[in-house]
């Protein structure tokens, strides 16, 4: 898992116990409940989750632009939960960029400096270098009115970045962009905090981009952190209904624990076969259970074999680069497959022949609830 | 003769005539705004420059008799007794006073309103509209009433001099009836709206996301507002300053009533000349000089407000 696997280094931000209330009496809205992270040094972590989920509020109170209702946010370990924003070394990039309509690029990307009090001398080359860093040294003297949507993205990261934060927070910040701008720009995102190594903290509903662009991500709704992991962590061993639903398309199958060994359990499925599925760290599971089994961690049968699940082809659907099968299972629920296209390869599947569902190796996990 | 015309061409000369059409209708619905513009506005000043170079007429009105001589006693008088020419000091003294008290005027609304209109900005939408309510209803009193409520507060036996008188904070009332505070007080309570309205509209649009990147790079509480807010709500700051700047600069009935008879502003002046000085020419001449003077003060504000827009950009 590289960078993201390695627990040992220092903490850039931690949220402890961290709450938020929004309003008092009836019309009170706890945006967080008691909500503990922790985000590396060096990191980009993700906060990833549908509006209102808790995300952005999470990342206004590490900013500064709202304070916890309880608990302690701190930065390399001192709590900054009482300081006002312009005390914190933590710059963000807004969803809508907040560029300053009424300066050119290079006085936007400035400002933190001034604010600051740096020589002028050191500001102008620090501008000259931010502008080379996001490649728009050309338009140093336009007005922020004047450049593209993406351009101005890129000037709202490199004002956010002049003055050396230690945490970078972005809040959606690529959601304004068309398709093909936001590609790129996800790659440009990761270049800069590889060069920069700052912790960038990124806030987003997309699960694709935070799929790729992540080391780590923590799952949120409603106000709570639901899981926190790797992409691959997330993606392939969802500890919850809600995290395997949110991310990706995902098949949910209904059995009874068989056996427990280890950090593996037996389960015998409702639609007939027996299958191994890994269990989420501190869960221990009995009786009838929910386990997922990704789409594309499974495999259809034109000739059943003895451990696949037995259904009916309902629907091809072609996607260009894959097909998904929609199965019926002779149990009841749906079971959908996606395949890779290879030439000539799904010929053979037509809509109402009789079909097997072979799941994987390691494809399958119990969900905790 | 019709199969000269190529389709195109008869297609050219229908969109021409809707065009035509167009026009007049435009003119049309634009004309109650002309009719009032010519015969209210530009007709009566036209008739004032007019007047400006006639002959006084003995018990008021003018004789067409061409003459400059109002033009003259704008800024110099003669001597009855040794024909000797002096500045007219009187109508100097009160050019500066009015020129002096309306920037004042403008200057102390400035700082009141700016913070009003800021925190009426940043209420919930709901009670947003309460507030701007609270601040326009000195509007639905006649100005004699509101100038006279003004007087009762300051004159020596009012509200202010005796509450300070029985809790003991003075001896004697201060005189601030028929004063230049006097005046100045009555001008900012009347105008007052007229700097918030404009400067709440133009807060209000004012994206405080803005305001929140300031304070994230840094800026203290002072430095967003220098940085960050006043540059980006100066057209309000600009068009507030003009409606206090204007009507300050001609008010009549505020130092009327509490400036006294002493204490005259430039409206005060032009009545005079029109009233017992019998001297229409001079009033007409005084008008002018006013109307140029706001012309002036304007020309000079936009240009310097338009010079630090260049700068900041």
């Amino acid at each position: 898992m590289g960078r993201a696997g390695s627990g040992e280094r220092r903490s850039a931000i931690e949220a402890i116990g961290v709450s938020k209330v929004f309003g008092n009496g009836d019309d009170a809205v706890r945006a967080l409940d008691n909500v503990d992270v922790t985000i590396r040094e060096n990191e980009f972590f993700t906060l990833l989750g549908p509006s209102g989920c808790g995300k952005t509020t999470l990342l206004r109170l590490i900013a500064g632009f709202d304070f916890p209702t309880e608990g302690e946010i701190r930065l390399y370990g001192e709590d900054i939960a009482p300081l006002p924003p312009f005390k914190r070394p933590v710059n963000t990039v807004f969803q809508n960029y907040a560029l300053f309509p009424h300066m050119t690029v290079a006085q936007n990307i400035g400002f933190g400096l001034e604010m600051l009090g740096k020589p002028k001398v050191e500001i102008d080359a620090r501008i000259s270098e931010m502008l080379k860093l996001v490649r728009m040294e050309e338009l140093r003297n336009r007005r922020t009115s004047q450049i593209s949507g993406g351009q101005q993205q890129r000037v709202a990261l490199a004002r956010a970045l002049a003055p050396r934060p230690k945490v970078l927070l972005l809040d959606e910040p690529l959601s304004a962009l068309d398709f093909k701008l936001r590609k790129d720009m996800q790659i440009e995102l990761k270049r800069l905090q590889h060069e920069t190594g700052i912790t960038f903290i990124f806030v987003t509903h997309d699960q694709e981009e935070a799929l790729t662009m992540s080391d780590r991500i923590a799952v949120m709704s409603k106000g709570h952190i639901l899981q926190i992991g790797s992409p691959r962590d997330i993606y392939d061993r969802p500890a919850e209904r809600f995290v395997a639903n949110f991310i990706g398309d995902t098949n949910f199958l209904e059995g009874q624990v068989k056996e427990v060994r280890g950090s593996k359990a037996r389960i015998t499925l409702d639609a007939g076969a027996e299958v191994e599925a890994g269990i989420s760290e501190g869960a221990n599971p009995q009786g009838n259970v929910t386990i997922v089994v990704r789409p594309e961690h499974a495999a259809i049968q034109a000739r059943p074999g003895a451990d696949a699940l037995k259904g009916t082809l309902e629907n091809i659907v072609y996607f260009g680069t894959d097909t998904h099968f929609h199965v019926k299972l002779a149990s009841g629920p749906h079971f959908i497959v996606r395949q890779q296209n290879r030439h000539g390869a799904g010929e053979e599947f037509k809509t109402g022949m009789p079909v097997g569902v072979e799941i994987g190796q390691n494809a399958a996990q119990v969900l905790k609830d | 003769m019709h199969q000269d015309n190529p389709p195109l061409t008869r297609a050219a000369q229908v969109a021409a005539a809707a065009d035509r059409q167009e026009i007049r209708n435009r003119w049309f619905l634009a004309s109650p705004a002309l009719f009032i513009i010519f015969f209210a506005a530009i007709g009566p000043l036209f008739i004032v420059l007019v007047f400006s170079f006639l002959t006084p007429a003995d018990y008021g009105g003018v004789v067409w008799k061409p003459s400059g001589q109002a033009w003259f006693q704008v800024l110099f008088e003669k001597d009855i007794f040794d024909d000797t020419t002096t500045f007219a000091d009187a109508h100097l003294s009160i050019l500066w006073r009015s020129v002096k008290l309306s920037f004042f005027t403008t200057l102390i609304a400035l700082a009141f309103g700016f913070p009003t209109a800021y925190f009426i900005s940043t209420r919930p939408e709901k009670s947003r509209d309460i507030w701007l309510f609270l601040i326009t209803i000195p509007f639905w009193t006649n100005l004699l009433i509101r100038t006279f409520a003004v007087q009762e507060v300051i004159r020596n036996e009012g509200i202010f001099n005796t509450v300070l008188m029985k809790l003991g904070i003075i001896s004697s009332p201060i005189q601030i009836m028929f004063t230049d505070v006097a005046i100045m007080l009555g001008m900012l309570y009347v105008y007052l709206p007229l700097m918030v309205l404009p400067l709440y509209a133009s807060m209000e649009k004012l994206d405080f996301r803005l305001v929140e990147a300031g304070y994230d790079l840094y800026a203290n509480r002072f430095q967003v507002l220098r940085r960050v807010i006043i540059p980006l709500v100066k057209p309000g700051i600009i068009a507030g300053s003009i409606l206090v700047f204007i009507p300050s600069l001609g008010a009549y009935v505020t130092p009327r009533v509490l400036g006294g008879g002493k204490n005259m502003m430039l409206g005060n002046l032009i009545e005079l000349q029109f009233g017992q000085g019998r001297n229409w020419p001079l009033g007409a001449a005084l008008s002018i000089t006013l109307m140029a003077i706001v012309m002036i003060a304007l020309m000079i504000y936009v240009r310097s407000a338009g010079r630090s827009e260049v700068r900041h950009g």
